[in-house]
């Protein structure tokens, strides 16, 4: 449950001077305290209520949702709409997709990222500024939406996976992050395996690496959780329904749209029978795998962002 | 090893220092370098193709702006035609309409994203209960992990008519509202899911920065008799001080391209008038009406604006506070 680290952890293990005990706490300090509790905890509730709205939401009768009954728990009990969602068979293949682009485009990003960023943080080579350069100035200025889909298209690369993965293959600011993580390594290790005759690709593999793991593993899972939330790229790219993620599954759903050229349509009201339950549902089934292990990632997260914003 | 860097360091010093270098000069370090670091360069080859093909041919395939652009023609398009798309959108009227559109989201996302963050850092900074402040920070960072389609989805069950909200209106006396269809909330409401999302994650960079600030520094200004409040505002602000210029740089670069993807999945016609932006009407135009090239002149104008924007933020900066992103 460790949530802010390395930058902290120094001064939780030094006995810090402690400012805040250490000297009389006036009145309004005190005032100061209870306020800031109330604020806190109504950050939490504003946070969280609407997960738990949702969840209630999906386990309850249609038409107490329609009556307007429905906030913090479910009323007329039913996991009805769980069983119709989960007998979609489009939903499961649209989850299969899902995870199969997240696994494809996580593996290229990461062999990708990995080589650069470790190219990159090669002080001494020569052209390094302009290898650096060349991905940084990616970051503030782009082709555009359009370049980018004649590109795709033209590449023929629509309807296949490659549309999702290669033209996000490298994050800069991941990117960024692991040059940081490869330049705080020390050199001597490398230059003791070039000593004996390793070469650059086996430096990079059984030295480089194996002390890389942390830094690979926050990787892994930035690309990861990005490409399971994506849903332009499909929703461009994707012309039949078997080849969605399931993010452009809920799209469709809340957009009230039948097909992926149906843009920007109104949800219209009472289409289907436990339409508002069936949201519910496909929003807790496609948030769940992200719930579930986010209380085991999210220190790694952090640590991640630190590691970017030490190079700034 | 050692001789072959400072051979190569005391070749390289003269490229930089002296332009008028004999042609033969660089060639031979760089092919010295090639020889040496080989290894290491090809493992950019990869890469390097990927911002070749997918970022860098994308920027040249903004020439399709000036150039007349059919669907399964010619990538570059097929002929010239001048600054004919940017003469018609800039004398487009719903143009000028999204255009102001943008900049009031991009303001309003500015006004709360950038500042809320830090009274959150701050405030999370004075609780002394450990696990409290673990709990409120692991929640507060949740909605960061979420695809912009779930929150468009929550926001959207929130706002029906028999929503949450709603209830809290009908509560109040009220009547329900469409809110999602009224061009008078949307602000409101994009506002309001951005800070929703992106406030507790904001905080992580500045709660490493306040840990970095000096105990020292506390205990001076306590001993020239200064309150908690002047030692926020003379210790802590100014220890967090080139954190929050890094972030207000990078906000800016983020001005033009306002969360495209969110407002592409809350919007409708109804309100148009105020949730249509520079992007989502490009998308429009070149997607629903297949006018790629008059899109395509849109896109280039935004990106050119927000680069802009971002150089002069950091300039502006870097004279001023003396912090900058380059």
């Amino acid at each position: 449950m460790v949530t802010i680290d390395a930058a902290e952890r120094p001064t939780e293990t030094k006995p810090r001077p402690r400012r805040r005990r250490g000297i009389q706490q006036t009145r309004g300090y005190r005032v100061f305290q209870v306020v800031n509790g109330i604020i806190l905890t109504l950050v939490v509730v504003v946070t969280l209520y609407p997960f738990v709205n949702i969840v209630a939401r999906s386990m309850s009768d249609e038409a107490y949702i329609i009556a307007g009954q429905v906030n913090l728990v479910p009323r007329g009990f039913t996991l009805e709409t769980y069983q119709l969602l989960m007998s979609d068979s489009l939903f499961w293949t649209n989850y299969r997709n899902t995870v199969f682009y997240t696994v494809t485009a996580t593996v290229i990003s990461i062999v990708m990222t990995t080589c650069y960023a470790y190219v990159l943080s090669k002080k001494q080579l020569k052209g390094r500024g302009m290898l650096v350069g060349i991905a940084v100035f990616t970051m503030f200025f782009t082709g555009g939406l359009i370049p980018n889909y004649v590109l795709v298209t033209s590449l023929g690369l629509k309807n296949s996976v490659w549309a999702i993965a290669l033209p996000n293959a490298i994050n800069v600011f991941n990117l960024l992050v692991m040059k940081a993580f490869f330049e705080s390594l020390p050199t001597e290790l490398e230059e003791a395996a070039a000593v004996d005759g390793l070469n650059t690709y086996g430096i990079l593999l059984r030295i480089v690496l194996p002390l890389s793991k942390a830094i690979v593993a926050t990787m892994v899972l930035f690309y990861a959780v990005a490409f399971w939330n994506s849903w332009f790229a499909a929703f461009l790219y994707m012309d039949r329904q078997e080849l969605w993620p399931v993010t452009v599954y809920l799209r469709n759903l809340i957009a009230g749209a039948t097909g992926a050229e149906n843009v920007g349509a109104i949800t219209e009201a009472n289409e289907v029978q436990a339409e508002a339950t069936l949201k519910a549902v496909t929003i807790v089934l496609t948030t769940l795998p992200i719930l579930l292990v986010y209380p085991f990632v999210q220190r790694y997260f952090v640590r991640g962002i630190m590691l970017g914003a030490v190079k700034g | 090893m050692s001789s072959v860097t400072t051979l190569n360091s005391s070749a390289s010093s003269p490229d930089t220092t002296t332009p008028n270098r004999p042609p033969r000069a660089p060639r031979q370090t760089w092919r010295r370098a090639l020889r040496r670091d080989w290894q290491l360069y090809s493992l950019a080859i990869l890469p390097l193709l990927f911002f070749l093909i997918f970022r860098y041919l994308p920027m040249l395939g903004n020439i399709i702006a000036f150039r007349r652009f059919q669907p399964g023609g010619n990538i570059f398009g097929e002929y010239w035609v001048g600054l004919r798309y940017f003469k018609m959108f800039l004398n487009d009227p719903t143009f000028w309409n999204v255009f102001t559109n943008t900049l009031v989201l991009g303001a309003l996302t500015l006004l709360f994203c950038f500042p809320l963050p830090i009274v959150l850092a701050l405030l999370l900074n004075e609780v002394r209960a450990r696990k409290l402040k673990r709990f409120v920070q692991s929640v507060s960072y949740l909605p960061h992990f979420l695809s912009i389609v779930i929150v468009a989805a929550i926001v959207m069950q929130l706002l029906s008519m028999d929503g949450t909200v709603n209830q809290l209106v009908r509560a109040g006396g009220g009547d329900a509202i469409p809110f999602l269809q009224r061009p008078e909330w949307f602000r409101t409401i994009y506002v309001s899911s951005e800070v929703w999302q992106t406030v507790g994650w904001g905080t992580i960079l500045y709660l490493a920065a306040l840990t970095t600030i000096d105990d020292d520094l506390y205990e001076a200004a306590r001993i020239d008799g200064a309150n908690r409040w002047r030692q926020t505002w003379h210790v802590t602000l100014p220890g967090i001080r080139p954190t929050m210029v890094t972030l207000l740089i990078l906000n800016i670069g983020a001005f033009m391209a306002v969360g495209f993807e969110k407002i592409l999945l809350l919007y409708n016609p109804l309100t148009y008038p105020t949730a249509d932006v520079i992007s989502t009407y490009l998308f429009r135009m070149g997607f629903q009406s297949s006018n790629f090239s008059y899109a395509a002149a849109i896109g280039l104008f935004e990106a050119v604006i927000g680069l802009i924007l971002v150089v002069s933020a950091n300039l502006i900066a870097r004279r001023t506070v003396g912090t900058s992103l380059w």
